[in-house]
């Protein structure tokens, strides 16, 4: 072993243990959270998560709950300032009008991070933002249903989410890019069933009366997981078999769809992890350590679930969360 | 009254409601096809009815208040609650049967509540009904816990999904009610109370009619049916979504009175027009779905439909129209 190789496994190792203190050094700091609400369970979800990371690193959270209104995350993040927090966590609910507020936490010196949403600020203002990349959860999605399918043709019906949402725009264009190339996959039919279990199902209804009853469609795309959970019934009202006639893949990573995919009903899911702030204590950890700029984007892993992946075992450790 | 209902047919609404479903026909030529499959009939006519059953159930007792001068925006949101009490109820272990009532119980108090404020507070109902509008859907979050609460229970499921002699269960719950509410409004006098009440509460009452007792009648009965709906929403999906079930239905609940030729200012109704007002948004909801549309046009196409269809029931229209409609139309639109 030469001494190169040494000195590089002391440094590695020297590194490993740093940052292991890091992960206690933040013990005992003050760390402010203003959540947007709880209006889907993917929230609330992410809301116990938070508080769990928080008790792991022995951080001391003070939460606050938004109720869907700019202001009154504005106003938790001006308390927070005048109780001299270390550090503030924001899920911004719009992505204008943060600026003035961002500036007085900097002019405090508090470092801000976003989590899950980004704002249209300068970027000195905020430490850095914890999020998923959308187009690549679409991505994801695609990929694996063009491994699945192979050669054979496969027509494919897509539940969009709300029109217009970031989310549903994002989700669909990833999705495009992994069929694009790959004639044999064709998005044949089209719609929003935006977001909701009752939307998804009568959406797909009428997709399975239009497509021949079902025969002709090969898989569902669904943006999120509820919809996917209403065309599941739907499938199976029209007597037909879900995951296998069917194929339906969809993102987010809910319980309910683990227990689909369980049961042989869904094929895949990507999930949306709702633990976005683990990275942001990470990076806030090593920022108060020796004064390291994270990168101005941090983005979450978008990992695919298959049947493969212990679904039941996925279910028992997201169904007390929230979701 | 036999005869004014028969001329009622010929009403504009039918043939908004005939022109509508010939418009899906000629988007999607399977439109009318109705096959028959594991027990029951299958095609985009009976999803038109299934889906059409929770707007048309709210519709039944929105016409009501409508025609008291009223009107009730919190329907949607006892929906929610009204789901979330029956799915908490049966993943506690209570039987179904008594979810279902326990539910219905809070929906009927839900209404009495918003009687209340408008009948004995005098409150304005759009101001009063706001109140359960907003709250209504935190209290169904809080029943539910912001979780999605999903169950199993056959009977709630089958009151969903269900079928009746091969027809939706949501559907026929939806024509019984019609026929009930229909024929104790018009085969006693309480119809006619309530149109007087709603042409003129102060004469009403100083000609003998107890219109504050009218009133927290209607909105109980609103309120029951936005129960009904609520438990067939949550059935239908097999679980209790208090952050959507319900969203905005309200709205299309005032809409399919409005269609159904009830005017907001009170007075004239009728429970079955205002029924097939509620088939004539969800024939267009389900034709948009069948017929391949890109989602971005939802709304256009759905506001320009309405449009035409308000437009031929306008009193202007109404003039122009042939005289064997006339004299109907000529009432209405006083």
């Amino acid at each position: 072993m030469s001494i190169i190789t040494k000195l590089a496994i002391a440094a590695s190792l020297a590194t490993a243990l740093s940052t292991a203190a890091f992960a206690q050094d933040i013990s005992g700091k003050v760390v402010g959270f203003s959540q947007i609400g709880s209006e889907s369970g993917w929230r609330a979800a992410e809301t116990s998560v938070t508080k769990q990371q928080a008790e792991e690193r022995g951080v001391d959270l003070k939460f606050a709950d938004a109720q869907q209104k700019q202001e009154n995350q504005i106003k938790a993040i001006r308390g927070f300032i005048a109780q001299g927090v270390d550090a503030i966590l924001v899920a911004p609910v719009v992505a204008t009008g943060w600026d003035d507020v961002l500036a007085e936490a900097k002019d405090a010196e508090i470092p801000v991070v976003l989590l899950d949403r980004g704002v249209d600020a300068p970027e000195d203002l905020y430490l850095t933002s914890v999020a998923s990349d959308q187009v690549e959860e679409g991505r994801v999605a695609g990929n694996w249903l063009v491994g699945d399918v192979g050669t054979e043709p496969c027509n494919i019906v897509e539940l969009q989410g709300t029109v217009g949402s970031t989310p549903a725009i994002n989700r669909k264009k990833g999705f495009e890019e992994a069929i694009a190339g790959h004639d044999n996959l064709k998005i044949t039919q089209s719609q929003t069933g935006d977001f909701t279990r009752s939307k998804g199902k009568e959406v797909m209804e009428a997709f399975i009366k239009a497509t021949n009853n079902g025969a002709d469609i090969c898989a569902v795309y669904a943006h999120n997981d509820d919809m996917a959970v209403g065309a599941i019934q739907a499938i199976k009202d029209a007597g037909l078999k879900p995951g296998t006639d069917i194929k339906v893949v969809s993102i987010d990573g809910v319980p309910d769809i683990f227990t689909a995919i369980a049961a042989g009903e869904a094929n895949a899911t990507v999930e949306l992890t709702p633990n976005m702030a683990g990275p942001a204590f990470d990076a806030l950890a090593k920022f108060w350590a020796d004064g390291t700029e994270p990168e101005k984007f941090i983005i979450t892993e978008s990992k695919l679930y298959t049947s493969a992946d212990d679904p039941q075992g996925e279910y028992d450790r997201r169904k007390g969360l929230g979701y | 009254m036999i005869r004014r209902s028969l001329l009622k047919l010929a009403n504009p609404q039918l043939l908004a409601l005939i022109g509508v479903l010939l418009i899906n026909w000629l988007l999607f030529p399977n439109f009318f096809r109705v096959t028959w499959q594991d027990g029951r009939f299958f095609g985009s006519l009976i999803d038109v009815l299934n889906r059409g059953a929770p707007v048309a159930i709210l519709a039944v007792g929105m016409v009501g208040v409508i025609a008291t001068k009223g009107v009730d925006l919190s329907v949607g949101a006892v929906m929610a609650v009204a789901g979330a009490v029956a799915a908490t109820m049966v993943v506690a272990g209570y039987p179904a049967p008594i979810a279902v009532v326990a539910a219905l119980v809070v929906g009927l108090l839900c209404g009495l509540w918003n009687g209340i404020l408008v009948a004995i507070l005098d409150i304005q109902p759009i101001i009063a009904t706001l109140v359960l509008m907003v709250a209504g859907r935190g209290i169904a979050q809080l029943i539910t816990e912001g979780f999605i609460v999903t169950f199993t229970d056959p009977v709630l499921i089958y009151i969903g999904t269900g079928s009746f002699l091969g027809f939706p269960m949501a559907a026929v719950i939806a024509l019984v009610l019609m026929i009930i509410v229909t024929l104790v409004v018009r085969r006693t006098a309480i119809g006619l109370f309530i149109e007087a009440v709603g042409v003129n509460r102060a004469a009403a009452s100083l000609a003998g009619i107890r219109s504050r007792m009218l009133l927290l009648l209607v909105y109980s009965l609103s309120g029951l049916c936005a129960a009904i709906a609520g438990i067939i929403v949550a059935g239908d999906i097999r679980g209790a979504d208090a952050n959507n079930a319900g969203l905005w239905l309200e709205l299309d609940a005032i809409l399919a009175v409005v269609i159904g030729g009830t005017s907001l200012l009170g007075g004239r109704f009728s429970v079955p027009l205002a029924v097939v007002g509620a088939l004539i948004i969800q024939a267009m909801n389900t034709g948009i779905l069948v017929s391949g549309f890109p989602p971005e046009f939802n709304l256009i196409v759905k506001a320009g439909l309405i449009f035409i269809v308000l437009v031929i029931q306008s009193p202007l229209a109404s003039r122009l129209a042939p005289p064997r409609i006339k004299p109907v139309a000529k009432a209405a639109a006083k």
